[in-house]
């Protein structure tokens, strides 16, 4: 068992409060003054983190957090399968956002499905001198022709477009009527603006609610019969398959799911979500603007949801079910019951080796707080918990449903910060991203990435749990953490020692 | 139920069982997915002659290019020196992402800090995100040295860096003395391989002219020492390192610069080493007293060798020397510039490879292969093949130029086994699945992202290039020097008789040719 857990609540609560005093001790006083309305120490009862948040980053400090075209491309709209996504300016946006996000679709690749292509307008100087506009009608004419079975376009746009006065509105508009109407979307998700990936998130939902809502009333009747037990998986970006562990769930309990937003998603998809009879929203962060559009626009009612572990999930099938008849109500206990024996022998399985283990979380979007039913579940313990790019609100739901009195909050941590709180609190377990995890595995510290699941998953649902609690046991004993120091070196830290 | 606690099936095999499989089957009619026939003949249509011409006709969309944007080439090379922090003037998006890029190749940490500029950046400059920036990154970090480049949004806006970093010192955001080297690297210029080059000039020419205008200017001394430039690498740790053997070897007194193969190589055992190795400041600054600077990669650092050429070195440039006749004229050239001789070891060293190519050559020779990746690597790579006996067929660099078409025409033309093969400056990756329909090969050479070409083709990827996320540690390993040679010869050999394996392994059809001896 690790040191953090050894002490008392108001023990930890005082060593954590000394923690963030002692961090703040490195930054020049106008920047220690502002970080340290991002820190503070949870206390029962309170209804918020008592962080700030949603604020600019403060240049230098090496913050962890991306850009509005990350929100946009990386995490809204690049998970439409059928539609072609371009990244509008230079190469370099899509080149690091290609393929890395593990958005799973099926589909045949280059041919009726795009995801794992990189379309980019590659500007050059000439471009940035003249503007893109020409540029960019040319790259939709090349596009119909190359990728003839597209179903719609998007233009995400890179931070050059909006300085050069690019009109890519015009643009759509007038491609699309030229190509009898066909879906092309702008999305004004330069890089610079707001002050993370969130910003970008709500663009892309306007842009949906502009540009794709605006038009299917022309459209007409969905392609289906609708039924009343239809719903809508929100929020769901299908790392690893995670809405198609989610979904199964959903239609054993005998719901029908019409449409997945955005992992696996198609632009039908997306055009038929109003006649849902309900919204399930899992990343409330990412989605709920277009969730509170549909809500006032089509008065199709919303509902969060948490399937990461099972207790969660039980919550959730129920709230679910709750929005329907009894035969939805009968059908969730019945999921319930099912999967009953699989989750008994997960966690008769991995809890012993896991009990006790402190946690530390550092990621986006729902996880910082979604994920800590399913460590609990485990008997783990989370201790420190953040938001890259969280809101007030997402601070509100993880006081008032999730976290323990005294756990260590931190909004838009940057390395300094996050590696002293870790050095000093020795967790057996990092979840973060991919710039964090050699850092504190570096540090002798086990590690997992929360964003792409560190390339296994599904983490979501019944089936997901399984491999959650696979992937955080091998994590958390592998045998090398008692190996890295040299034998003819100093004696093991602490941490160690009582971790044997 | 598929699931189960003994055997957790993860995202490989999960969802191939019936109830997934049902369900995904079910998925379909919300889609409303295109004919089948329609998609299966426009996925043939896409093999054709036809679809290769209008392909090679776009003017203006880019399909999966093999390039990337200036800045990561700048942070590249910035951690090379000694206790170096990168800072990216621009938008904090882009470093996140060369972070993230250099993390997910090296399976390493990638430090690097943004001036956050936003909306009001856009508007009035970003002049106090460089003055906070730089106060914030020098106390938190505590750097010797603060490298300054640009995203493209600081470049649209026309911010002035040797302005903004002397405003900032005047301001007190690090000491007027401390070092600040800058370099503008616009990402609609050029690809990683121009941001390297310029971040190494610039961090050269601060040290030895003058510091911006705040110290004399170095009076050079030529002194007898050699500068080593390794140029944009994913193999930088191998390599850098096997070139240092080489110069130890050979008693050559040298200075590696922008030697980042120990910062992206650093041990795991309990301490996070953000700065690690790194050319010193001091060799950086006395460099400029070398008889003479060699890049191992002429396309990556031609700002960086006219500079050191203009303060009156002798300078020389390699493409990437891989092979026996790559590593034989470097190896001479650094006999001739420092006048050492060529130690018994090297030539036992040589004898080595000579011996693995002659024991395997057969295999090798006369296979078709397709190379793409930075102008350089894909000059060294097509020369190695030549001197297997192997053929190079297409050759492809997004980020090559009309002058690497020339140079590369040249090398093919000097051999019968270069005689077939043909020359893409400034192509994707779409064209290079054309190429491969139209005129197979037997072996593609590229980066991770070739694996997509591996599965549309069915064309075997041999991974050599960068980024290679989804194979580990290869990057450990030198592909330059005679024994660098040996481990390309290696990993071809490999998937050579993989693939012979694969295409012989089915029972009582074809496994007549399963030989346990090849």
């Amino acid at each position: 068992m690790s040191l953090a857990t050894t002490n008392s609540v108001a023990e930890i609560r005082a060593r954590n409060k000394e923690l963030i005093e002692e961090v703040l001790k490195v930054y020049p006083e106008k920047t220690a003054k502002r970080r340290a309305k991002h820190l503070n120490v949870y206390q029962a009862g309170k209804s918020d983190c008592g962080v700030k948040s949603n604020i600019k980053s403060i240049p230098g400090v090496m913050t962890i957090r991306g850009c509005a075209y990350a929100g946009s491309k990386g995490v809204v709209w690049g998970p439409i399968k059928d539609m072609v996504h371009i990244s509008h300016g230079p190469v370099g946006c899509g080149q690091y956002s290609w393929g890395s996000r593990r958005n799973y679709y099926v589909g045949t690749t280059g041919i009726d499905s795009f995801v794992t292509l990189q379309f980019t307008s590659d500007f050059q100087e000439k471009d940035i001198v003249f503007g893109g506009d020409k540029k960019l009608d040319k790259i939709l004419d090349e596009i119909q022709e190359l990728f003839p079975l597209n179903n719609g376009i998007t233009i995400q746009s890179e931070c050059p477009v909006g300085l050069i006065g690019d009109d890519i509105e015009a643009v759509s508009r007038a491609k699309s009527k030229e190509y009898g109407g066909k879906t092309i979307v702008p999305v004004r998700c330069e890089g610079f603006r707001g002050v993370s990936q969130s910003l970008g998130h709500h663009i892309a939902n306007d842009a949906v609610r502009d540009w794709i809502f605006g038009h299917i009333e022309a459209e007409g009747k969905p392609k289906f019969e609708p039924t009343p037990y239809d719903v809508a998986i929100i929020g769901d970006y299908n790392i690893g398959g995670d809405a198609w562990s989610s979904r199964i769930l959903l239609e054993e309990m005998g719901l029908r799911v019409i449409a997945q937003w955005s992992g696996d998603g198609s632009l039908a998809e997306l055009e038929a979500t109003p006649k849902a009879k309900l919204n399930i929203l899992h990343c409330y962060r990412s989605m709920n603007y277009i969730s509170r559009h549909m809500e006032e626009k089509f008065g199709i009612p919303w509902c969060e949801y948490n399937f990461f572990g099972p207790s969660k999930i039980a919550d959730s099938l129920r709230r679910i079910a709750g929005y329907f008849d009894d035969k939805i109500k009968e059908g969730a206990e019945r999921v319930i019951e099912k999967y009953q024996p699989l989750v008994d022998a997960v966690i008769a399985k991995y809890r012993p080796r896991l009990e006790g283990k402190t946690v530390m979380l550092y990621v986006g979007g729902l996880r910082p707080r979604h994920v800590i039913g399913a460590y609990e579940d485990l008997g783990m313990d989370v201790i420190g918990t953040g938001y890259e790019f969280g809101h007030n609100d997402d601070y509100q739901r993880t006081a008032q449903h999730y976290v323990k009195d005294s756990t260590l909050i931190y909004d838009d941590v940057n390395g300094y910060e996050f590696e002293r709180f870790v050095e000093k609190l020795q967790p057996d377990l990092v979840g973060s991203g991919i710039k964090e995890k050699y850092v504190f595995q570096k540090m002798s510290v086990p590690f997992r990435q929360m964003h792409s699941w560190d390339y296994s998953g599904p983490y979501h649902g019944y089936d997901g749990f399984a491999i959650f609690a696979r992937d955080m046991d091998m994590a958390v004993n592998s045998p090398i953490w008692k190996r890295t120091k040299a034998p003819w070196k100093e004696a093991p830290s602490a941490k160690l020692q009582a971790a044997e | 139920m598929p699931q189960s606690a003994e055997h957790v099936l993860d995202h490989v095999e999960l969802f191939r069982g019936p109830e997934y499989q049902q369900m995904l089957a079910k998925k379909k009619i919300f889609e409303n997915p295109r004919d089948p026939a329609e998609v299966e003949r426009i996925k043939e249509w896409t093999k054709t002659a036809e679809y290769r011409e209008k392909n090679f006709a776009r003017e203006a969309l880019a399909v999966n290019p093999a390039k990337a944007c200036q800045p990561l080439g700048a942070v590249f090379a910035s951690v090379g020196f000694e206790r170096t922090l990168p800072f990216v003037h621009g938008s904090q998006g882009c470093v996140a992402y060369y972070r993230s890029h250099l993390s997910r190749h090296f399976k390493e940490p990638s430090s690097c800090v943004s001036s956050s500029m936003t909306e009001d950046a856009a508007v009035f400059g970003g002049l106090n995100n460089m003055t906070d920036g730089l106060a914030n990154s020098y106390k938190m970090y505590k750097p010797k040295m603060i490298a300054v480049s640009t995203t493209c949004m600081a470049e649209v806006i026309g911010d002035d860096l040797n302005a903004f970093i002397k405003t900032s010192k005047e301001k007190g955001s690090v000491p007027a003395d401390f070092d600040v080297p800058f370099a503008h690297t616009p990402a609609f210029v050029g690809s990683h391989v121009t941001g390297y080059d310029n971040a190494l000039k610039g961090i050269l020419e601060h040290f030895w002219d003058g510091k911006a205008g705040t110290a004399p200017k170095l009076e050079r001394k030529p002194n007898g020492a050699i500068n080593i430039i390794g140029g944009f690498d994913g193999y930088t740790v191998g390599n850098l390192r096997e070139i240092k053997r080489i110069l130890e070897l050979m008693g050559i007194q040298h200075t590696v610069l922008a030697d980042n193969s120990e910062v992206f190589d650093t041990p795991t055992d309990g301490e996070f080493r953000m700065y690690d190795g790194g050319t010193t400041l001091k060799d950086a600054a006395n460099a400029i007293h070398a008889k003479a600077t060699i890049s191992m990669q002429q396309w990556c650092t031609e700002k960086t060798l006219s500079f050191a050429a203009e303060h009156g070195q002798d300078v020389l440039s390699f493409n990437y020397p891989v092979g026996l006749s790559a590593t034989d004229d470097f190896i001479v050239a650094l006999s001739r510039i420092s006048g050492k001789e060529i130690p018994e070891q090297l030539a036992r060293e040589r004898g080595r490879l000579v011996d693995a190519i002659a024991d395997s050559s057969a295999h090798v020779h006369g296979k078709k292969f397709a190379i793409y990746g930075d102008p350089d690597l894909c000059y060294g790579l097509a020369a190695f093949l030549l001197e297997l006996g192997a053929e190079p067929t297409h050759v492809l660099s997004t980020n090559g130029n009309k002058a690497w078409q020339e140079k590369m025409q040249a090398l093919l033309a000097s051999s019968p086994f270069g005689q077939g093969c043909q020359v893409y400056p400034g192509r994707d990756l779409w064209h290079m699945r054309s190429l491969l329909f139209t005129e197979p090969v037997d072996f593609l050479i590229g980066n991770t992202y070739g694996k997509y070409l591996e599965r549309d083709t069915a064309t075997p990827l041999i991974r050599i290039g960068f980024p290679i996320f989804d194979r580990h540690h290869h990057h450990r390993s030198p592909i330059w020097g005679y024994q660098g040679g040996l481990n390309v010869l290696v990993k071809i050999l490999d998937k050579i008789f993989d693939e012979i394996d694969n295409k012989t392994n089915i029972l009582g059809k074809t496994d007549y040719s399963f030989d346990i001896i090849r």
